[in-house]
């Protein structure tokens, strides 16, 4: 059953990559979407088996590199952690695949999409299921590849091609550390399985090892080298800057891809490896830190964009600090749960702006909509509702998820944790305000489209809305349902093994006993920036024009994003080229070449030149030199006799 | 057909061929269509019967098989042929390689069809033979006379500049060799034979190593290449007709890395460890460093020799952390490289073919008429990317993990090469095949026909095969190679306890005692 949910969607892909022209659009569709429903419903099996029924699992599928001491096998591990994965990746793809038969409805290469969607699936499905940290990599690696193809879908548009390298290589500066943290728990530990690893770290926690010519604690630099692969894949402050461009691709990759699973995959490695984390401080105030700043961060650029996927995107960006400042926190399994509950109302959102696009011609940028809840009415309670998830409205996933992440940082004990309280309690307000924008910039007010492309505005298909209802119902009801099971009294038996937790952490209970202004707060502020957003696009649509003119050059520093791709480019790219360029020609072509092989080569032809000069064909020039030769060997014999 | 001379029909049914076809008599075309046929035969025949290589081949013992050992030249040189777990695998990649590049050259050679395929088939023999040959001078016959069919085939049938290039390549390897001919004889004076079993079992004196060692590594660096001496290669493979570079790039850079495993590091085993440092340097060096210039190349076949270079240094890295991780990720990598980077420059024949060109810039939006192509050039880029799932991916991570246990330094600066070798692949691949198809030259240009399908596809199953189940290849080198770390180590540890560290070494050196 395990293979079969991970091997179906690569059944999938193959078929609609290899066969794509054979079977047409419509067979792509259905063998893929059908082997995805298949899959999902096996893991909502694997689900109850595993987080019910206590059941563990590993199936031994094929050894994979053996030389000498390292070895690392295709293996699936079934635990609790990863049935939540499986359930989250299994059911947001299905979903996505039936969602893109309308969306995608009138592409012409249909089978290629999705075969990238089918084998995106596959990797991050290997991704979850891994056993080893190769096997995860492997994982990693593949959800770039895939992300870097849906993202450069569209090929003929420059602009998506750029953003499908940039999400590629700024990932593969993450994957630099996390390469060199599997190397050092190679190094250190001789082995990459999970349970040999977790099972050696806590002797090695006082251990230090020689890293770059520095005595370095080894348990802290495996942490923080794993976790600056995790702050590439799931867009991090600093390596966040391709998330934004990823909106490039179609929309149901955004929803699939840069909201639900693949960026969220470094909250699942945190969590994972947790029995590494765990016996790190250090390494969980860095965590906490970035997390705290990123979700602040994002949060305030998603303020003033004018994209309605950028939004959502920064949204995303703002939400998976959150989790990794419960993560930081020792809070693993509410950081799941934040995953978890974000997966379906952030898919919801995403799905549901694909819907607004699809109905609007391909129109993204939200000043150019307005007014359509009422020619759209079914997308915009849609959008209503994973507004209200995500801004954590009472009894909704978000309030749940979200507010227990705030609660836990307040409940935290190591040095970032009051700051990340302060910015995570900021970024709900900050959310709150952002997320009402949009809807009201969208569906309310007057309408700024055209009159053309408002005559065109249509619902979407019914194969587009069912998703949709499917995923709001998870926006509604996942928080309330499973809270008790993923953060509430019921957690230890859900969790069993799965999450590993120092003796000093009690986190899990403190979090239910902060005082009772640091647990209805978060509430308050979602009122306040849902009010604060309908003064400023509702009763007073001037006001935002207003506040931009008299405070310019922070609206300036904020759509810019804070500057970040100028700086990188400054910084990073254009040297790169630059130096590129100057080793090319000065290095190889000046230096090497012409002290080496040109060089010598000019050289030999100026001695020869001069040579020949001598060889004039003149007698008296050959008596000349003849003379002088025998004068200087008569000289050099008289001196020599003289010793 | 014995197990005892299956080496030698391997090694000269190629010549075999060659002289057939020199035979060949009657008009150009009839003369060149039969030369093609017998070459295409030929090569495949010789690779079938390698395959007997690996199905008899005893993958649990690290000595010699299929051992042919005739005395010559009066007893002192012994023609003497045989394989272990290191180099049967170079034999077949050999092997493998040749009937693509006799199927990449069917239409795009036209003149000089006779010549051109027997200097091919010379040049098989000669590279099978260097990875066969268990004598010294055997070996430096083979190694030094590959020279001289790949000089004429760049000389001959190459670009604009041909001449140029093809001189730059002799002179280069050339003078390395040269010094490898000198180390060879000090090495029979010294132990009285050129037998590289016995030679193996020699112990030379720590300061002799030294010079041998010294001697021996300007040959394989020059042939690897390594950084400095690297410059060769981009213009080699710029003006190489296509065939060409799929065999410089694809075996004849191999001989380098071979060239380590087989002499510098199990010969002199003290002198490389007080190398190693240096080539640590060179190796990290040309990793960063030729992965820069990759970046900016305007020319595709210079791009992809740049990074050929880049991936030559996790081989290098690898061999001199002499670990078992790091030995074996060295002998994948090269495995790897030589059909992925082969691969690579057959894909850049097949539209230099149709165009004409191999300037970046010429092309654009391939994809939107060249699917078949676009995908397969997409595998090889990501496997020259290292993508774990391709074959590129187990080399280069088995390397850096066999170097961390050494040095985390050189480890950490090669994992460097991870982001860039994606900066410029991708970036390469965007403008080749990407963005809308827009230049009027391109507006009728073809998919892959059913030759260059035939061609690349075995390619493409070997790249993903092997990244997904590597085992056959470590099963079968594994015990070699546990068998050179072992002796290895065991030779670093004598010589530290007999007689002062490396320093010491390297300071009696340069004062003369």
């Amino acid at each position: 059953m395990y293979s079969a949910i991970v091997f179906l969607p690569l059944l999938g892909f193959l078929t609609a990559g290899l066969f794509g022209r054979v079977i047409g659009a419509r067979g792509a569709q259905l063998v893929t979407s059908s082997f995805l429903v298949i899959s999902a419903l096996l893991s909502m099996i694997a689900f109850y088996k595993v987080g019910f029924g206590g059941e563990l699992t590993r199936v031994h599928v094929l050894t994979w590199i053996d030389s000498g001491t390292f070895e690392a096998d295709w293996r699936l591990r079934i635990d609790t952690l990863t049935a939540v994965m499986l359930v989250v990746v299994t059911s947001v793809s299905s979903l996505v695949h039936i969602y893109s038969i309308g969306y995608m409805s009138h592409d012409p290469h249909q089978p290629r999409f999705f075969a990238y969607l089918s084998l995106f699936t596959f990797a991050m499905l290997t991704l979850v299921t891994a056993d080893n940290f190769i096997q995860l990599f492997f994982g990693w690696e593949g959800v770039g590849l895939a992300s870097y193809l849906l993202i450069g879908f569209w090929y003929q548009k420059p602009s998506a091609n750029a953003a499908a390298i940039k999400a590629f290589v700024v990932n593969r500066v993450g994957d630099f550390g996390l390469i060199l943290g599997i190397a050092t728990i190679f190094f250190t530990i001789g082995s990459v399985d999970y349970d040999t690893v977790f099972a050696a770290i806590p002797a090695m926690a006082e251990k230090s090892f020689s890293f770059l010519g520095h005595e370095v604690p080894i348990v802290t630099t495996i942490s923080l080298l794993l976790f600056m692969g995790a702050m590439g894949k799931s867009a991090q402050f600093m390596l966040h800057t391709w998330l934004p461009d990823a909106m490039e691709g179609p929309t149901p990759v955004s929803a699939l891809i840069h909201a639900a699973t693949m960026v969220t995959a470094g909250v699942f490695l945190v969590a994972r490896c947790s029995p590494i984390f765990e016996f790190s401080p250090f390494a969980l105030t860095v965590v906490t830190f970035i997390g705290a700043t990123t979700a602040f961060f994002a949060a305030t650029v998603g303020l003033v964009q004018n994209d309605i996927k950028r939004v959502i995107a920064y949204s995303t960006c703002s939400q998976l600090g959150y989790m990794f400042a419960a993560l930081g926190v020792g809070a693993y399994e509410v950081a799941i749960f934040h995953l978890f509950t974000h997966a379906f109302f952030k898919a919801l959102l995403f799905l549901g702006s694909g819907s607004v696009i699809h109905a609007m011609g391909d129109e993204q940028d939200m000043r150019k909509m307005g007014g359509l809840y009422k020619m759209i009415p079914m997308t915009y309670v849609m959008m209503v509702i994973g507004t209200l998830a995500l801004t954590g409205f009472p009894f909704t996933a978000g309030y749940f998820s979200k507010d227990a992440i705030i609660e836990a940082t307040y409940a935290g004990h190591n040095a970032m944790h009051s700051y990340a309280f302060l910015m995570t309690t900021v970024a709900a307000f900050l959310t709150s305000f952002y997320s009402w924008r949009l809807i009201f910039m969208t569906f309310h007010g007057e309408t700024r489209a055209s009159s053309e492309t408002i005559s065109h505005v249509h619902e979407s298909p019914m194969v587009m809305m069912i998703p949709l209802v499917l995923l709001s119902v998870g926006a509604l009801l996942a928080g309330l349902i499973f809270a008790r099971f993923f953060i509430g009294d019921l957690h230890e038996a859900f969790w069993l093994e799965a999450i590993y937790r120092g003796a000093e952490n009690h986190i899990m209970h403190a979090m239910h006993e902060v005082p009772e202004w640091a647990a209805t707060l978060p509430t308050l502020l979602m009122a306040l920036g849902f009010g604060l957003a309908y003064l400023f696009y509702i009763s007073r649509p001037d006001l935002p024009r207003e506040l931009a003119r008299t405070q310019e050059p922070l609206y300036l520093f904020l759509l810019n994003k804070w500057y970040f791709d100028e700086i990188y480019n400054f910084i990073f790219v254009r040297p790169a080229f630059w130096i590129g360029r100057v080793l090319w020609k000065q290095g190889d072509g000046r230096i090497i070449d012409g002290m080496g092989p040109d060089g010598i080569s000019a050289r030999v032809l100026d001695i020869t030149r001069g040579v020949v000069r001598l060889q004039s064909g003149y007698l008296y020039h050959y008596a000349f030199a003849m003379l002088l030769g025998v004068a200087a060997l008569a000289t050099y014999f008289m001196l020599g006799g003289v010793h | 057909m014995t197990d005892g001379n299956i080496l030698s029909l391997i090694t000269f049914l190629p010549l075999a061929g060659a002289l057939f076809i020199f035979m060949v008599r009657g008009d150009t075309e009839t003369v060149a269509r039969n030369a093609r046929r017998v070459a295409l035969w030929t090569t495949s025949i010789t690779f079938i019967l390698s395959l007997y290589l690996l199905w008899k081949f005893d993958p649990t013992t690290a000595d010699f098989q299929f051992v042919q050992k005739i005395d010559w030249m009066g007893g002192a040189i012994t023609y003497h042929m045989g394989v272990d777990g290191i180099s049967v695998l170079f034999v077949v990649l050999t092997t493998f390689l040749m009937p693509a590049c006799i199927a990449a050259s069917w239409d795009s050679v036209n003149v000089r069809v006779k010549e051109y395929m027997i200097a091919f088939l010379v040049l098989e023999t000669l590279m099978v033979g260097v990875f066969c040959a268990l004598d010294l001078v055997l070996f430096y016959l083979f190694f030094e006379g590959g020279l001289i069919p790949m000089f004429l085939i760049i000389g001959v049938w190459g670009g604009k500049r041909r001449i140029y290039a093809s001189f730059k390549f002799f002179l280069y390897t050339f003078a390395g060799s040269v010094l490898m001919l000198l180390a060879i004889m000090a090495m029979y004076w010294e132990a009285g034979t050129t037998d590289i079993p016995t030679l193996l079992a020699h112990q030379f004196p720590p300061e002799m190593q030294t010079w041998l060692w010294l001697a021996f590594f300007a040959s394989f660096a020059v042939k690897m290449p390594m950084w400095p001496v690297h410059t060769w290669l981009p213009d080699a493979h710029v003006e190489a007709p296509t065939a060409g570079s799929v065999i410089l790039a694809g075996i004849m850079l191999k001989m380098g890395g071979y060239g380590f495993l087989r002499f510098s590091l199990p010969m002199f085993p003290v002198a490389s460890a007080d190398f190693a440092p240096l080539v640590f340097a060179l190796s990290v060096i040309a990793i960063v460093y030729t992965s820069l210039v990759a970046l900016v190349q305007e020319d595709m076949k210079k791009l992809i020799a740049y990074s050929s270079v880049a991936h030559m240094g996790f081989v290098t890295m690898g061999i001199f952390a002499a670990t078992q991780q790091g030995v074996q990720g060295a002998v994948f990598q090269m495995l790897s490289h030589g059909w992925v980077s082969g691969a690579l420059f057959l894909c850049v024949g097949v539209i230099y073919d149709r165009i004409h060109t191999r300037e970046i810039a010429a092309y654009g939006g391939l994809v939107n008429r060249m699917p078949v192509y676009a995908v397969m050039l997409l595998i090889f880029t990501m496997a020259n990317v290292g993508l774990p799932g391709t074959s590129g991916f187990v080399g280069e991570f088995l390397t850096i993990i066999g170097t961390f246990e050494v040095n985390t330094y050189v480890a950490a600066l090669a994992a460097l090469g991870v982001i860039l070798s994606a900066g410029y692949a991708l970036y390469l691949y965007r403008r080749i095949a990407f963005g809308p198809l827009e230049k009027d030259t391109l507006k009728n240009i073809l998919d892959l026909n059913w030759r260059e399908t035939a061609t690349l596809t075995p390619m493409v199953v070997v790249t993903i095969l092997f990244g997904v189940y590597p085992k056959p290849i470590f099963d079968i080198t594994s015990v070699s190679i546990a068998n050179l770390v072992t002796h290895y180590s065991a030779a670093i540890e004598a010589a530290n306890m007999s007689g002062g560290g490396a320093l010491m070494r390297l300071a009696s050196l340069f004062s003369g005692q």
